[in-house]
């Protein structure tokens, strides 16, 4: 059999799975990552849910699946520029390089919610207005506290920041930040002893495996608040401490709470990278901005450009669990198209 | 003097078989966005007279659409139109049209020429 050529780009979670799979079925695999290690957005995660398995585990397990003789791995580098040319694909690094390639997946992922765009939160405005991914950076540090150095009492999380919003122009819902809430909720109350949080939340989205047992859990055995409110604005007061109000759906009154520290749910977005891969190939994308799959169905990792594939969260917010399957399932259609292709 | 008998005290049921929803339904017509309320609160939680009365124009548009337009009636004149409401919505509900037409719709009610 001949040896196939493809090139994955994007080394997050879904381009070393996928990476990993094809080097095992006999494809000699380039694998481009624009940042100088692979991981992808993993890295910032200390602990994962449903299980908060550490997240350097994943890397770890990810890394063994791209140790392999047939993986080059390039870091550092961007996708300049992306041709077809004569049944192949040749492909321009930034840093120079040329590879043809036989097929291509596509693995940008996605960027979290700059959450500073939702300016009525004060993320870089206001002190101790944080977000989920620099809440875990203080979880990996070993202690949650506020700039001044004292350790937070009173958290807010607020829920769906940049997701299900018009006005940040996300009309969908990024799906795992309920979970991140109730898990990050969780891991408040063990770090700082009798701290109080409150979670503001629209709807409490709990679909995926063993979420609404975890948030039973924070009700029953850590005492976390919920409030059925989206917060509609945050300021400071005079003594330094953050104002969040909302209204209290359920009790059909306006709520106002003053905490210490409030941490911000950001959602997820297409990636800057996976806008310009879609450019470069002209590779279709939704009304979300997310790679659009060929069929909804039966074709989530196909594009609608011949020998381009889709895998992970490209193509839609995705957990752990679901951007692996995706991608195990982007490596089997690549090696259908291969056969053919033969 | 007692009186004895039975008194007849209003089900608290919403009977969506009965109440009227043509208040609702002529907003719906005239503002598509009506349709879109999540019931976050957020424009309640916004809201000037919504702080001081008990005026939510979340609670005011479940009413409408379950026809239980009483409550509405009686506290939609509490809106000073400042618009603060629709900055927040995260649905983008047009929410000043939507009181607009409420009031519309109640004044044509009392009229007959809804």
């Amino acid at each position: 059999m001949m040896t196939n050529n493809v090139i994955v780009i994007g080394g997050g979670t879904a381009g070393m799975e996928v990476a990993g799979q094809l080097a095992r079925q006999g494809c000699r695999v380039t694998l481009v990552e624009k940042n100088p290690e692979t991981g992808g957005n993993v890295n910032n995660w200390h602990h994962l849910f449903p299980d908060r398995r550490a997240g350097k585990e994943v890397i770890q397990y990810l890394r063994s699946q791209i140790d392999h003789t047939a993986i080059t791995l390039i870091t550092g580098n961007t996708i300049s520029g992306l041709r077809h040319d004569n049944g192949s694909f040749l492909i321009n690094t930034s840093g120079g390089d040329t590879i043809a390639a036989d097929a291509v997946v596509v693995a940008t992922g996605f960027d979290l919610f700059r959450s500073e765009r939702k300016e009525e939160y004060g993320y870089h405005i206001y002190d101790n207005v944080i977000t989920s991914a620099d809440l875990e950076e203080m979880f990996r540090e070993g202690e949650v506290r506020l700039t001044n150095g004292n350790i937070p009492q009173t958290i807010g999380i607020v829920h769906c920041v940049g997701s299900r919003d018009e006005k940040a122009g996300n009309l969908y819902c990024s799906k795992l930040c309920c979970i991140t809430a109730v898990k990050q909720a969780i891991e408040i109350t063990e770090y700082i002893k009798d701290a109080r949080v409150y979670c503001f939340y629209m709807d409490m989205r709990m679909g995926g495996a063993m979420y609404e047992e975890i948030y039973r859990e924070a009700q029953e055995k850590y005492g976390v608040n919920f409030i059925r409110g989206k917060v509609s604005e945050v300021s400071e007061t005079i003594d330094h401490k953050l104002l969040l109000k909302a209204e209290d759906t359920l009790a059909g009154r306006p709520v106002k709470l003053k905490v210490d520290m409030i941490v911000l749910m950001a959602g997820m977005e297409m990636s800057e990278g996976g806008i310009e891969v879609s450019e470069m190939a002209g590779l279709n994308r939704g009304a979300n901005r997310f790679f659009a799959p060929a069929d909804n169905h039966f074709g989530s990792n196909l594009s609608n450009r011949k020998g381009i594939f889709y895998a992970g969260s490209c193509t839609a917010p995705m957990n752990i669990t679901e951007t692996i399957s995706h991608a195990r399932a982007a490596a089997a259609e690549v090696i259908d198209y291969l056969k053919e292709k033969i | 003097m007692d009186k004895f008998g039975f008194t007849l005290s209003k089900a608290r049921v919403i009977d969506l078989d009965s109440n009227d929803r043509s208040i609702a339904e002529y907003i719906l017509r005239n503002e598509p966005s009506f349709s879109l309320c999540i019931e976050c609160g957020c424009c309640a939680s916004t809201c000037t007279a919504g702080t001081y009365t008990p005026f939510s124009l979340r609670e005011l548009q479940i009413l409408l659409k379950r026809g239980e337009n009483e409550k509405v009636r009686t506290n939609i004149g509490k809106c000073m139109l400042c618009g603060k409401c629709s900055l927040v919505c995260p649905r983008g509900v047009n929410t000043r049209n939507i009181i607009e037409l409420a009031k519309k719709a109640f004044k044509n009610q009392e009229t007959h020429a809804i």
